[in-house]
């Protein structure tokens, strides 16, 4: 009787564009904890929602308790004991402990219209009580801590008689107290024999909590070692090692340059902790780190989109008060969101409109707008950067990404801005248009504009900056020079939560 | 996507923008077609007048509401605020003696401060459009009774405040074409709108806050501010409203409006401006509200009785929606 609960092999998935996961291995044993790591798009969730039903494999086999099975739902996920924990808890806040553990399997009583409180009262404190969880089954969910709020998803995924547990990032929101709680009912777990998975990039809880350590990288799982044998340099190699292009370092900027942007100790709650950057004229700097390391928040602070708590903005030496996107913009600021289609773009607009909208009141005179004049400097822009489009008056959610990506970049050229933001440039566009994006980056610095680049594509940060900053839980944790940097040191430093 | 295919939609969607206006006119054509076959008495020169002057007021107030539903807002008030701007005309000139010039400013600026208001609600309180001004509506509509002291303010002491509306300066051109000021002074600020909406930059503004608010945010512009001046705008021509109203009447009646801030917004929607913001037009709600006028008047004249007529109404508001959600859905 083998103790193997998952075994999966050969998975592949692909979305349109792109190979999600290739020839993926993975296995879970009973009573073991199992971590699974990789950078932020290796394909962790990806392989996960394979096994949680939520998508369809294209190829591969799935077998549990050694029956080779299809899982094309989630209630069938549900049905063959596994369970999934997810960063953004699953749970309704405004119902009880005991209501949150036992939805969608209510006890009833005479008619199966009416609800059996006490029942299910009763049988919720039975699975708090049987994982030894001092929780009070009468109590709101939403007035309790992440942390055991955590608790009750976990009594939930048992009490559905789970024994393939998979946890993404349970302690991104714990203290350290709290963190030890988890591990003590992990251990319980593991001693009935539930198998857990652990995703997480916290290097020393891997090592401490888990038995054996996956490592996912590009869409494949390149190795699984035991977690004894495996020291952390090995784990991040492991988690980065790919062939680079060769290419040269892009030279620095000179000493000299003077600085364009200065932040100094940013604060926005528990994202952006004593942040200081420097920019300076002509520099393309990179934003590196994993995903929830305050990078987006960071900017966007920066750019007046959210509220800081504290800390100070110098523009070209003047102090500045950014207190929404249009005292940013003034300065002098452009930012290009994520999301472009979100908050980059007016999607059911034309080219013209969306490349003029910041400069719609310069384009005015008394409130008369000046059309000629706008679509002149419209149709320079776009010749300039060479969007591709019909016409001026083609609405922009018709163009592909690469185009749409640069109307935004038009947008902000058009009104002068100096100091460009980019967050993730290149998400969702093709390898060609990428890098035509890349070149249009290193040319806006050699004009002279100052550059910060947000991106989880750590070849992509290699590639375009002069000088890489790295973020870990809201806190710059180090600098590195294009000429040190390595993906391992980028690595090291997106993981070092001690900074 | 082929640069061929890019340009046929390229061609296709203005064409669909535009299909929806003449649908709306064709409507309209169709309509009058009809009425006249059905009635010799729909198509004289006296009928004709007769639902111009009837659309007068509640067009204007469709004219004001359009640019607050392009942005996504919406003003249940403006009825209830026009009813306010002719109580307090009618205090100005009435009781306070101001003179026809002051008190129609006067009148003007009572409405566009109820705007202000909403708009402050609206953009700085956060409160979501349908109750800010569900609760400016009651707030006015009360006001209006409290300083008329529920009593209509009569104009006669000012004669030609009358004359306003009901005056027919044209006459003066073309003798014998006895066509009131009001329907003139409608479609003058038909006109009017239709160039604030798309000559300046608060009609530019209010399309882009409309199509997309935080990405418009993000570009740098002061949203919340501009939300003011629109809902500001379309009191001021609740104002306006309220003193053709006043006018033809030749009184303030406090009891009066409620009601007609859903015939202007149903006008606005049967022009084809969308609810969920980011298009319109004012030509659309120009012909919304005839829509509307010919449809009571046509059926008045065929004997409908009024009971039935307010269920036909309501029919083609439902049909303008259902048609503008089947042509997002294929656009």
């Amino acid at each position: 009787m083998n103790d193997e609960l998952v075994r999966m092999e050969g998975i592949s998935k692909s979305f349109p564009g792109v190979q999600a996961l290739a020839d993926c291995r993975f296995e879970l044993r009973r009573g073991e904890v199992h971590a699974l790591v990789g950078e932020n798009g290796a394909g962790k969730s990806t392989l996960m929602k394979i096994l949680t039903g939520v998508y369809a494999k294209d190829a591969g086999t799935i077998r549990i308790r050694g029956k080779e099975t299809d899982i094309p739902d989630t209630k069938t996920a549900q049905r063959l004991g596994i369970a999934m924990i997810h960063q953004e808890l699953n749970l309704v806040p405004a119902l009880t402990v005991a209501q949150n553990i036992m939805i969608g399997r209510e006890p009833r009583r005479f008619v199966p219209l009416f609800l059996n409180e006490k029942k299910l009262e009763r049988e919720a404190a039975d699975w708090l009580d049987r994982l030894r969880l001092k929780l009070d089954p009468r109590a709101r969910v939403a007035d309790l801590t992440v942390a055991r709020q955590q608790l009750v998803e976990i009594a939930k995924a048992i009490s559905c008689r789970s024994e393939a547990l998979i946890m993404d990032e349970p302690t991104a929101a714990l203290t350290d107290a709290e963190i030890g709680d988890l591990f003590a009912i992990i251990r319980r777990l593991k001693a009935e024999g539930v198998g857990i998975v652990y995703i997480s990039h916290r290097m020393e809880e891997l090592k401490a909590i888990s038995d054996r350590i996956t490592v996912m990288r590009d869409g494949r799982c390149i190795d699984t070692v035991a977690t004894a044998d495996a020291p952390v340099e090995r784990i991040i190699a492991m988690m980065v090692g790919r062939e680079i292009e060769p290419r040269s370092a892009p030279a620095g900027v000179s000493r000299e340059a003077e600085i364009v942007l200065e932040a100094r100790h940013l604060n926005r709650g528990r994202a952006v902790r004593d942040v200081s950057l420097q920019l300076r004229k002509g520099e393309i700097v990179g934003l590196s780190g994993l995903m929830g390391a305050g990078r987006t928040e960071t900017a966007r602070a920066l750019f007046g989109a959210d509220p800081l708590d504290s800390g100070e903005i110098r523009v070209n030496g003047r102090k500045v008060k950014i207190r929404q996107p249009r005292d940013a913009v003034r300065a002098g600021i452009g930012y290009l969101s994520e999301d472009r289609k979100r908050f980059g773009l007016l999607v059911d607009m034309d080219v013209q409109s969306n490349l003029s909208l910041p400069s719609w009141r310069r384009f005015s005179r008394l409130g008369w707008m000046r059309n000629a004049a706008i679509r002149h400097e419209a149709g320079k822009t776009a010749d300039d950067l060479k969007i591709k489009t019909p016409s001026l008056e083609q609405k922009v959610k018709f163009l592909s990404g690469g185009n749409q990506q640069k109307v935004v970049i038009g947008k902000w050229l058009m009104r002068d801005c100096d100091i460009l933001i980019f967050d993730e440039p290149t998400r969702g566009i093709d390898v060609g248009a990428k890098a035509e994006i890349y070149g249009l980056l290193e040319s806006l610095a050699a004009q002279g504009k100052a550059i910060v680049v947000i991106s989880s594509e750590l070849p992509e940060i290699l590639r375009v900056s002069h000088r890489i900053v790295v973020m870990c839980e809201g806190r710059v944790t180090g600098e590195l020079t294009a000429a040190e940097a390595t993906q391992e040191a980028i690595m090291k430093l997106a993981t070092d939560r001690n900074a | 996507m082929e640069l061929s295919t890019r340009k046929t939609e390229a061609k296709a969607l203005p064409r669909l923008g535009a299909a929806q206006k003449l649908l709306a006119f064709a409507s309209l054509v169709l309509l009058v077609v009809v009425f006249s076959a059905a009635s010799s008495n729909f198509f004289t020169f006296d009928n004709i007048i007769g639902i111009l002057l009837s659309t007068a007021v509640i067009g204007v107030l469709a004219l004001g509401s359009t640019f607050v539903i392009i942005t996504g807002g919406i003003d249940l008030s403006v009825g209830t605020a026009m009813t306010f701007a002719s109580v307090m005309t009618g205090v100005f000139i009435t009781f306070a003696d101001w003179g026809i010039v002051r008190g129609v400013l006067g009148g003007i600026a009572a409405g566009a401060c109820c705007g202000l208001v909403s708009g402050w609600a609206v953009a700085r309180m956060r409160i979501p459009p349908f109750i800010a001004t569900l609760a400016m509506m009651m707030v006015t509509k009360g006001l209006s009774l409290v300083i008329s002291g529920t009593k209509p303010i009569y104009f006669n002491d000012a004669p030609a405040f009358a004359k306003i509306s009901m005056g027919t300066a044209v006459e003066r051109i073309i003798p014998g074409f006895e066509v009131p000021n009001a329907i003139f002074i409608y479609f003058g600020l038909a006109v009017a709108a239709s160039v604030l909406l798309t000559q300046t930059i608060v009609g530019r503004y209010a399309f882009a806050i409309g199509s997309n608010e935080e990405a418009t945010r993000l570009s740098g512009v002061q949203v919340r501010l501009w939300k003011i001046v629109i809902y500001t705008i379309t009191g001021a021509f609740s104002g306006i409203a309220g003193i053709m109203m006043a006018s033809r009447l030749n009184s303030a009646q406090p009891a009066l409006g409620q009601g007609y801030e859903l015939e202007a917004i149903a006008a606005v929607v049967i022009g084809g401006t969308s609810l969920s913001g980011g298009q319109g037009s004012i030509l659309g709600s120009v012909i919304g509200a005839l829509i509307m006028s010919v449809l009571t008047n046509g059926l008045r004249i065929l004997s409908v009785p009024q009971e039935w007529q307010t269920v036909i109404v309501g029919l083609v508001v439902l049909l303008a929606v259902y048609a503008d959600i089947l042509r997002r859905r294929n656009a």
